[in-house]
């Protein structure tokens, strides 16, 4: 054991079991997985990535780039640091050889993010942070205190003296004003991960995983998004190592860190413990652990360093002889001392650790004093603090919280990247293997940037994102390069600055939250019905009807026999709808739609295409004239917002002198298409003081009612070819009517028809489905609705587009509907279409388009297809081949209107007409 | 009540439904600190105008300016654009709400160009109330909630979870949220969800 009596900040009264590697083992609350190991002798963690060489715990925090573990219990997840992962009882994890596995139980935890606003946000709850805070909260700011820590004090041991006080009851002090003000949020064990514009700060909060029994219903971890009016970066530094042959065994960590293990969870990492340093840093770990005691050696390379027990030398190798976990056991010195040892300790100087103040592009600039990059100019909208700011003593550190500059204290720190030795065993990044030799590669191979050295040895990429390699990677990188350090600059720090888990980032959109299904007035009836539904964008649309037995082949044919011979009915209510007032109504219409909408009468109802600028149609719809000033336009269910948008941007942007106002009433307005010769009868009882006589309420009409004192809006719109009436009516009232229409249709044989019906029905006639049979490249033209285009309009957008020679290409690609000669083969959706053959020619094969839509019709008794081919409409009556699994099946070209191209249903059946 | 008969099928007269009717029994099931009622058939129209001086009879006080809501209990006006807000009442009917504003800016302002559309079915209203309801927000909504700048009076068109919302401050933990109807079971299962830390 190598816990030591009076350290660390541990529950030493209560004893926490947990397993590594199959061996039980007991620790602390308080523990951290890393600390309770290294308590228990445990100095092998895992294997290395490439090497598999031992590895054990290299640093304290966040910043190790070693210690990784597989947790299997309480929860199963890979890759995580044990020096951040709290000790719980039952705990069972396992080193690793630098991969983890994922889990392949579901993740059963709860995710969640929170949105909060504050004046001041501080990040690092260390001195700097909380006098920054302090400082804030009493000038009235609304403040919020992330801190990663599961208490604040940042890397203050307890032995500090702050105002005449210790420093943890300053700390104590501080933070029960903090806490005592309703305007102060404190966010423990909360990693502010990335740094954006305007004071935007994403910041991951591990709320249970410390807990033994974690409360059911709060989130295991929450993604917090602080929009903050001013970001205080008070995130400390991290110290940084020598680089030495064979640097990478374990029983080998940062002088801080030890003495943070110590200080933090009373473990003493050695007892015959070699200091390498050149920073003064090290003589008060040094001075600790010893205290602890511990037997320790300070080599230090700088003349006049030290007291006279310092070895003024480099160490420039270790070696593990006779220890059993591949432990260092001693270090050879430059001068040929071998010193016998159970720990080394390495530091090199200090990092600020910078990299919430370069996620917002700050720059750094290289402090020769420090030797250390450091923020350079200032923050738009944040400061940096203390440590982070290269302020490493406690009083500056204090002063600059206070928002005040602090003395300026010298340093002599020596700069020393590496020393001497076997380059291929001198490590940079150790969780990627990557050594001096690798840097040596990237410079022989002509790479001058570090970010380039950096993709090609791959140093600064693993876990820990380089925080103790990606300085002396640049560091090294100049010597070999020649170049001092300052021209070459560091890598840029990109977030997360810590992993986060993707399942954090989802949060709760996951499952039924994943995205918002929306759903219609009728939605509740369309289940009971037994409806299959599809996804229409958001909307969960009703496909189609099966009775018991029947598959989706089956049903459609029911469903479309019905709305040939007797009746169907429809929810359409999904159809965007747009209410357009004003004097100029008709011309924003005229300007928008190819055909002319203006000369429409009150009462009447028009089908109009639209296209975009390049002449191309982006949606199709009918419109209504409601009165002199006042339009609705019906747009397709995807095109609702989209063509809204469309409208509102001609309108503000190129129109603003229309006096027009558009509103959308989408839901406003449920809509069912009541469809098939026997729909008169089913409307007339419906509506029964309406006349519903063809010469009194023609196709393209409609009028406003009322059934049961509720206003309903009649249309005479076919998407069929069929006779058919829209019933529009307020979403209120939207499932009454739908059940009053049922009941009045259940005499004629009335049956609910879904989506798929809808588009057989359509495809008979050639209607078009915008998005399906289109694709962003179909002009009206090629759609064969060249009659909805207007000759006598001046001007609409797309127009222009009409004319290029590209759109008078007599071999662009039109639609026609395609037979396939065996009637019972259905082609599949998207196949290719090629010339009429027997057998293929080689590749590239000559496509002549595609097929876009494919049914099989009760109408016709046979399938059939609607394609885009290329001069489609000059080929009809010719034969093309489709390949189709290896097949070349045959097909005949028509026209798109394969059902009663001469209209005669429309009106109903000639008896009752 | 009228009932008739048609077939062997009884029709009931056209009754109105919300489209969050079902959903009272798992709201009920929440604690005090974040109560959930859906509150259907509230008229709403959409009025257009540059001249909102020619409703504030309608109103009872002037209409209100960029993210903020006024009014009483009969008429509450939400601003929703420069020249465009949300009339709401829920007492009277959607055919009253409309005339009234038309007929109240036709008076105050002859000239005035009005538009006035009819919405009360495109939305629907359920208010969250209780000691964490704003905790319930806050996992959802981007805008900055905090009481200083959020209050009684105030509204604001943004997201909450993933659907469009407006949403208005009643007073202190008490918010109005108006839907999309499409929406309104997706934002009761997401409200439901955010709620449950609370349960």
């Amino acid at each position: 054991m190598s816990r030591v009596d009076g350290y660390g900040r541990i529950d030493r009264s209560r004893t926490l079991t947990f397993t590594f590697d199959g061996e039980q083992y007991a620790g602390h609350p308080g523990d951290t997985l890393a600390s309770a190991l290294l308590a228990n002798g445990v100095r092998r963690v895992g294997t290395s990535v490439k090497l598999d060489r031992p590895r054990g715990i290299t640093a304290a925090w966040s910043e190790d780039p070693t210690g990784l573990v597989q947790v299997e219990e309480p929860f199963p997840e890979p890759m995580l640091l044990a020096t951040t992962v709290d000790l719980v009882d039952g705990l069972v994890a396992r080193g690793l050889g630098g991969r983890g596995r994922l889990a392949e139980v579901p993740d059963t935890a709860r995710y969640d993010r929170r949105y909060t606003h504050c004046e001041t946000l501080v990040i690092g709850a260390g001195p700097a942070g909380l006098l920054a805070a302090r400082t804030a909260a009493r000038r009235g700011d609304r403040v919020v205190l992330v801190d990663d820590r599961p208490a604040a004090g940042g890397s203050l041991l307890g032995t500090e003296r702050i105002c005449g006080r210790s420093a943890f009851d300053f700390v104590a002090d501080t933070v029960a004003e903090l806490r005592a003000d309703p305007d102060v949020r404190i966010l423990p064990r909360t990693t502010a991960f990335g740094h954006y514009d305007d004071g935007f700060v994403l910041a991951l909060e591990r709320r249970t995983d410390h807990l033994a029994q974690p409360p059911r219903d709060v989130s295991r971890q929450r993604v917090w998004r602080i929009r903050a009016g001013h970001v205080v970066v008070a995130t400390g530094a991290h110290e940084r190592p020598i680089v030495v042959e064979d640097n990478d065994r374990p029983g080998i960590m940062l002088a801080a860190s030890a003495r943070d293990l110590l200080h933090r969870y009373g473990v003493l990492v050695g007892r015959e413990i070699v200091v390498f340093t050149t920073d003064d840093a090290a003589y008060d770990a040094a001075a600790d652990l010893e205290r602890a005691g511990a037997r320790v050696t300070v080599v230090d390379p700088r003349p006049g360093a030290g007291g006279s027990a310092t070895h003024h030398a480099r160490v420039v190798g270790t070696s593990a002889t006779g220890s059993e976990d591949g432990a260092v056991t001693a270090v050879t010195l430059d001068d040929g001392t071998v010193l016998p040892c159970d720990a080394l300790l390495l530091s090199g100087g200090w990092n600020p650790t910078a990299h919430l103040f370069s996620h917002v592009r700050g720059a750094l600039r290289y402090d020769a004093e420090l030797g250390a990059f450091r923020p350079g100019e200032p923050l738009d909208g944040g400061t940096v603090v203390g440590a982070a700011n290269g302020t490493f003593d406690l009083a500056g550190c204090l002063a600059e919280g206070r928002g005040e500059t602090p003395e300026p204290v010298a340093r002599r720190t020596h700069v020393l990247w590496r020393t001497e030795g076997e380059p291929a065993r001198q490590f940079v990044d150790l969780q990627r293997d990557s050594t001096v030799a690798d840097i040596a590669r990237a410079v022989a191979s002509g790479m001058r940037s570090v970010e380039h050295v950096k993709r090609y040895t791959t140093i600064g990429t693993a876990h820990d994102q380089g925080k103790t390699s990606g300085v002396i990677a640049s560091g090294i990188t100049a010597e070999l390069l020649g170049v001092p350090v300052e021209s070459l600059g560091t890598t840029t720090f990109r977030p997360p600055y810590t992993p986060v888990a993707f399942a954090a980032l989802a949060g709760r959109q996951r499952g039924r939250l994943y995205d918002p299904e929306r759903t219609t007035a009728l939605h509740a009836w369309h289940v009971e019905a037994g409806a299959v539904f599809e996804d229409v964008g958001q909307w969960k649309r009703a496909r189609y009807y099966p009775r018991p037995g029947e598959d989706m082949e089956a049903a459609v044919l029911r469903e479309c026999a019905a709305a040939r011979t007797g009746v169907g009915i429809l929810d359409g209510s999904t159809l965007g709808k747009i209410d357009v007032q004003g004097p100029d109504a008709g011309v924003l219409l005229d300007r928008i739609y190819t055909n002319m909408m203006s000369s429409l009468k009150p009462g009447r109802v028009r089908y109009g295409v639209m296209c975009g600028v390049d002449g191309m149609v982006i949606d199709d719809g009918t419109v209504l004239r409601i009165d002199d000033e006042r339009f609705l336009v019906y747009t397709t269910t995807g095109g609702a917002a989209p063509i809204l948008d469309h409208l509102e941007e001609w309108l503000q942007t190129e129109w603003p002198e229309l006096r027009v106002s558009l509103t959308s009433v989408t839901e406003q307005w449920a809509t069912f298409p009541v469809v098939g010769p026997r729909s008169r009868d089913v409307i007339g009882a419906f509506a029964p003081h309406v006349d519903v006589s063809n010469a009194a309420f023609p196709f393209m009409s409609w009028l406003d009612t009322e059934v049961d004192g509720v206003p309903v809006r009649l249309a005479r719109i076919s998407f069929s070819g069929e006779l058919a009436w829209e019933v529009s009516v307020d979403g209120w009232h939207a499932a009454a009517v739908w059940r009053r229409l049922l009941d009045l249709g259940a005499p004629h044989g009335i049956t609910p028809y879904g989506t798929e019906t809808m588009h057989v029905l359509r495809a008979e006639k050639g209607y078009p489905i915008i998005g399906q049979d289109t694709d962003g490249t179909v002009t009206p033209q090629d759609l064969g609705t060249e009659w909805a285009v207007s000759k006598k309009k001046p001007d609409f957008v797309g127009r222009r587009s009409f004319a290029r020679p590209a759109n008078l290409d007599p071999l662009r690609k039109q639609l026609v509907g395609l037979l396939p000669v065996d009637p019972d083969l259905k082609l599949p959706e998207g196949s290719q279409i090629v010339e009429l053959t027997d057998a293929l020619p080689p590749p590239p094969v000559p496509m002549l388009g595609h097929v876009t839509s494919s049914y099989r019709s009760a109408a016709l008794g046979r399938t059939f297809a609607l394609a885009l081919v290329k001069g489609g409409h000059a080929r009809i009556g010719e034969r093309l081949t489709v390949p189709v699994d290896g097949a070349l099946v045959p097909v005949e070209v028509t026209g798109s209107v394969l059902f009663d191209p001469e209209g005669t249903r429309r009106d109903g059946e000639p008896s009752v007409r | 009540m009228v009932s008739r008969v048609s077939g062997d099928v009884v029709t009931d007269v056209l009754r109105p439904a919300g489209a969050l009717d079902g959903w009272a029994g798992r709201f009920a099931a929440l604690p005090d600190s974040v109560t959930l009622l859906a509150e259907p058939f509230h008229a709403m129209v959409d009025v257009r105008t540059a001249d909102p001086a020619a409703l504030e009879r309608l109103v009872g006080a002037p209409l209100p300016g960029p993210n903020a809501w006024s009014g009483g209990e009969r008429v509450t006006a939400i601003w929703l654009g420069p020249d465009e807000w949300l009339l709401t009442s829920p007492f009277l009917s959607p055919a009253e709400l409309e005339g009234a504003a038309r007929e109240t800016g036709a008076a105050a302002l002859p000239d005035a160009r009005l538009a006035v559309v009819d919405v009360s079915a495109q939305r629907t209203t359920v208010r969250l109330r209780g000691a964490h309801a704003r905790d319930v927000l806050e996992t959802g909504c981007a805008i900055d909630l905090l009481p200083r700048s959020f209050g009684a009076g105030s509204a604001a068109v943004t997201l909450l979870g993933q659907s469009g919302v407006v949403l208005l401050g009643l007073g202190p933990s008490d918010y109005r949220i108006l839907v999309r109807s499409s929406f309104a079971a997706y934002l009761a299962e997401w409200l439901l969800d955010a709620a449950s830390e609370w349960r």
